[in-house]
């Protein structure tokens, strides 16, 4: 038995080998692509609105909702990075209901490669918004003696940010293929079902984590402050 | 024993003790943090949508240190690098 999508390999020439993941991975970004392209082409302001335009505003809504509720109040400069990591997450796990598809966080490689992301973009967005010389300060707050505490945890929640999501998927992935042989009449169903919850939950955890890192960076400005306390 | 056998006995041991005492922790955290969640519930239900989005997201971050030792199980029994390099040596030298 096999524990990642990686070792489907469908071609390969030379060192480039084109795995289950990547095609996974293209299908979950077409189908985003393609999708906010025909819905974001004829956006109205009216109070009469299309279907999938209201479907799309309700979703970016919610997002920013989120978003601001963790902390970060200019919820715009944000959503880009945010709200495409929970898109792509959630898409990408709902979409086990289709029969061969694996979802291609079941592989660390995507998950790795999402939780580095998420590991770059905290610095980037600190410093664009309070500047070099903060961000670098908020590593020896309150004492000098943190640097090295901050610097290790740092590290270890992308690690952790990392492997949690690849375990949740990879353990679904790997219990339903199981049951399969061992009762493979209707409880893989179950688990399936199951396992459609825990991909959303750890779509959601992925990016309120993700927020919760950019926003822990930052320091509490005065308004942020003062607006919690009302 | 050989080689072969000490590795192969000492995985699938060491991966039934990681999930059974990984599993132990977790479970009563779990249960705790779903006791205080429900008791917030029955005292105020009207933060009920509140208390149950963080109790959700508590819930998968506990889950996750038990998917931690999944992890190092599901490595032991289906891609375990000593194993993988006995079976190299023996069959291929």
């Amino acid at each position: 038995m096999r524990i990642s999508s990686d070792d489907v390999i469908f071609f390969e020439y030379g060192f480039v080998k084109l795995n289950m993941t990547i095609v996974t991975t293209w299908v979950v970004m077409l189908i985003l692509v393609i999708g906010s392209v025909c819905i974001t082409r004829k956006l109205v302001v009216a109070t009469k609105i299309s279907r999938w335009q209201s479907i799309l505003e309700m979703i970016v809504i919610i997002i920013k909702k989120q978003i601001e509720e963790v902390g970060l109040y200019k919820a715009e400069t944000y959503i880009g990075f945010i709200g495409t990591l929970f898109l792509y997450l959630f898409t990408s796990n709902l979409l086990t209901i289709l029969p061969i598809y694996e979802p291609p966080t079941s592989s660390l490689s995507t998950t790795a490669a999402l939780a580095i992301s998420v590991f770059f973009a905290v610095p980037v967005f600190n410093i664009m918004e309070h500047g070099l010389l903060n961000y670098l300060k908020s590593y020896v707050k309150p004492l000098f003696i943190m640097l090295p505490f901050h610097l290790i945890s740092e590290f270890s929640r992308t690690v952790a940010l990392a492997v949690r999501l690849f375990g949740n998927m990879m353990s679904g992935v790997i219990i339903v293929g199981i049951l399969l042989t061992i009762t493979p009449f209707i409880f893989p169903i179950v688990m399936t079902a199951f396992g459609l919850l825990t991909g959303t939950v750890q779509a959601y955890i992925f990016t309120i984590l993700a927020a919760t890192f950019i926003a822990a960076a930052a320091q509490e400005s005065e308004k942020g402050f003062s607006k919690r306390n009302e | 024993m050989d080689n072969i056998s000490i590795i192969g006995s000492v995985s699938v041991i060491i991966a039934g003790l990681t999930i059974t005492i990984g599993s132990i922790g977790p479970a009563i955290a779990e249960a705790r943090a779903i006791v205080a969640a429900l008791t917030s519930i029955a005292q105020q239900p009207d933060v009920a949508s509140t208390v149950t989005r963080t109790l959700f997201v508590g819930l998968a971050m506990i889950e996750s240190m038990a998917i931690y030792c999944f992890v190092v199980s599901m490595i032991l029994i289906f891609a375990n690098p000593f194993w993988n390099f006995v079976i190299t040596k023996v069959t291929g030298g």
